[in-house]
């Protein structure tokens, strides 16, 4: 889902800049000072998560996991990916300095959304099947509508861009059905095991 | 695996201040990203192998950085010759591929190589808690730099964590395929990190606030700006602003 340096057009670049650091500046105001080691770690495991390749007939896909992200850290998303794909950059030289504002409002925007409209079905204490179609929706729309604003961002760029942009959409189907479903299972196993951490989306004041 | 790989050379740009090498390599970033021109680009990407050989990086190892970062751009190869409109140049079946779709695929090939060669003469060259510590001067917001930092320190250790749970599944003969249980698992391991880093956090948070943690993270090294410093901020400045010019 990076889009590499030197693709997109200045004003795709401008905007997705502008609207990251509105989006960063919220996360900030909503993160407090005693949370950051836990978000910290928290995206490092996700940044760690991301790493993982998962088998899709003969290929393979890596995790991308922004509706988990989303559902347990809301706002929080935007200072979290813009740190993780800082160091992406610094690390992999996936990404670089320019498009660092458009990539982490591709992932982190639909994290965001996915928080608000799918986080009260996480919220409902005792429906087990909201909670799963919940959980579902959320891990599959994230990466759906992360795709469509990665396409979104091509196409913005130069209409010649369409068809490679089309293809992103559509090359991300299969993955949108294996990350709802692996966030769903996920969900459960974090509700059964921990169920604070996903009681931290809407809880922003944790007692520590 | 998650290592920084050009962080440990002794060579000139590694002496440089990080300050220095940040603000150059944004604004060289930025002026190649919205120029447009060949003159422009080749001068840029020469620029950039001549920082890398100043910065002695390993030649072997700049390329195995550069296949992925390519991937996106050979993708994008496959498709941008045949949409743009304008002089056809040569034609695979239906398919006709113009003059203009070629030279703007080239261009975008020459710029996002450029960039990344100075990325990694620049920034990657620099350790990541000096690069922390010249962001927190150069007035990014004290939360952002602080999630940097405890970020980067975590990746490591929830890489190990990671690195065991697998281990662990191996032992238990575990072979990922395209099935229900394989995801399955997957989804457990995730949830596993996602625990562990949870954990983790209590500990460690507890443990910084007995050692008088209260929001501020010190940095034991100052930065001096040398008069090597400064030369070569100036002279890279011109360079950027040749470009500039050029466009």
């Amino acid at each position: 889902m990076h889009i590499s340096e030197g693709v997109l057009s200045p004003g795709v670049l401008i905007a997705g800049a502008g609207l990251t650091a509105a989006g960063v500046a919220v996360g900030l105001r909503k993160l407090e000072t005693k949370e950051i080691p836990s978000v910290g770690i928290l995206s490092a495991a996700f940044f760690v998560a991301s790493l993982i390749h998962v088998p899709i007939g003969p290929a393979s896909i890596h995790l991308i996991l922004n509706g988990m992200l989303g559902i347990i850290l809301g706002w929080k998303a935007f200072p979290a990916v813009l740190v993780g794909l800082a160091l992406q950059a610094l690390l992999f030289q996936f990404g670089g300095i320019t498009t660092l504002g458009v990539n982490t409002l591709n992932m982190a925007f639909p994290a965001v959304v996915c928080y608000y409209l799918f986080g009260w079905g996480i919220r409902i204490g005792n429906r087990r099947l909201v909670f799963i179609l919940s959980a579902f929706a959320g891990g599959s729309c994230a990466v759906f509508l992360g795709s469509v604003m990665v396409g979104l961002s091509l196409y913005l760029s130069g209409e010649a861009f369409l068809p490679a942009a089309k293809v992103v959409v559509a090359a991300h189907l299969p993955v949108m059905v294996i990350e709802g479903g692996l966030t769903a299972v996920c969900a459960l196993f974090l509700r059964r095991v921990k169920p604070e951490l996903l009681e931290g989306a809407y809880v922003p004041k944790q007692s520590s | 695996m998650i290592v920084e790989e050009f962080a440990d050379g002794d060579s000139l740009i590694h002496r440089l201040d990080p300050r220095v090498k940040i603000i150059v390599a944004a604004l060289f970033s930025t002026i190649v990203a919205v120029s447009d021109r060949f003159r422009v680009l080749l001068p840029a990407l020469i620029i950039g192998l001549i920082l890398i050989m100043l910065s002695a990086v390993p030649v072997k190892k700049l390329f195995m950085r550069l296949v992925p970062v390519n991937g996106f751009i050979i993708f994008l190869w496959l498709f941008l010759p045949f949409t743009f409109d304008g002089e056809p140049l040569f034609a695979v079946g239906p398919l006709v591929a113009t003059n203009e779709g070629v030279y703007h695929a080239t261009r975008i090939t020459l710029k996002s190589n450029a960039i990344v060669v100075v990325l990694i003469a620049l920034v990657a060259s620099t350790p990541v808690f000096a690069l922390g510590h010249a962001l927190h001067e150069l007035r990014i917001p004290n939360k952002i730099v602080h999630l940097f930092f405890f970020t980067y320190r975590y990746i490591h250790v929830m890489h190990r964590e990671y690195l065991r749970l697998v281990n662990a599944m191996k032992i238990r003969n575990f072979r990922p395929a395209t099935n229900i249980h394989t995801y399955r698992t997957f989804a457990y391991l995730v949830g596993m990190l996602l625990v562990k880093s949870h954990e983790r956090a209590k500990r460690v948070y507890n443990a910084m606030l007995c050692r008088g943690f209260r929001g501020r993270l010190y940095s034991l090294s100052r930065f001096s700006l040398k008069s090597i410093d400064v030369i070569s901020f100036i002279l890279m400045l011109a360079v950027i602003l040749g470009l500039a010019v050029l466009e």
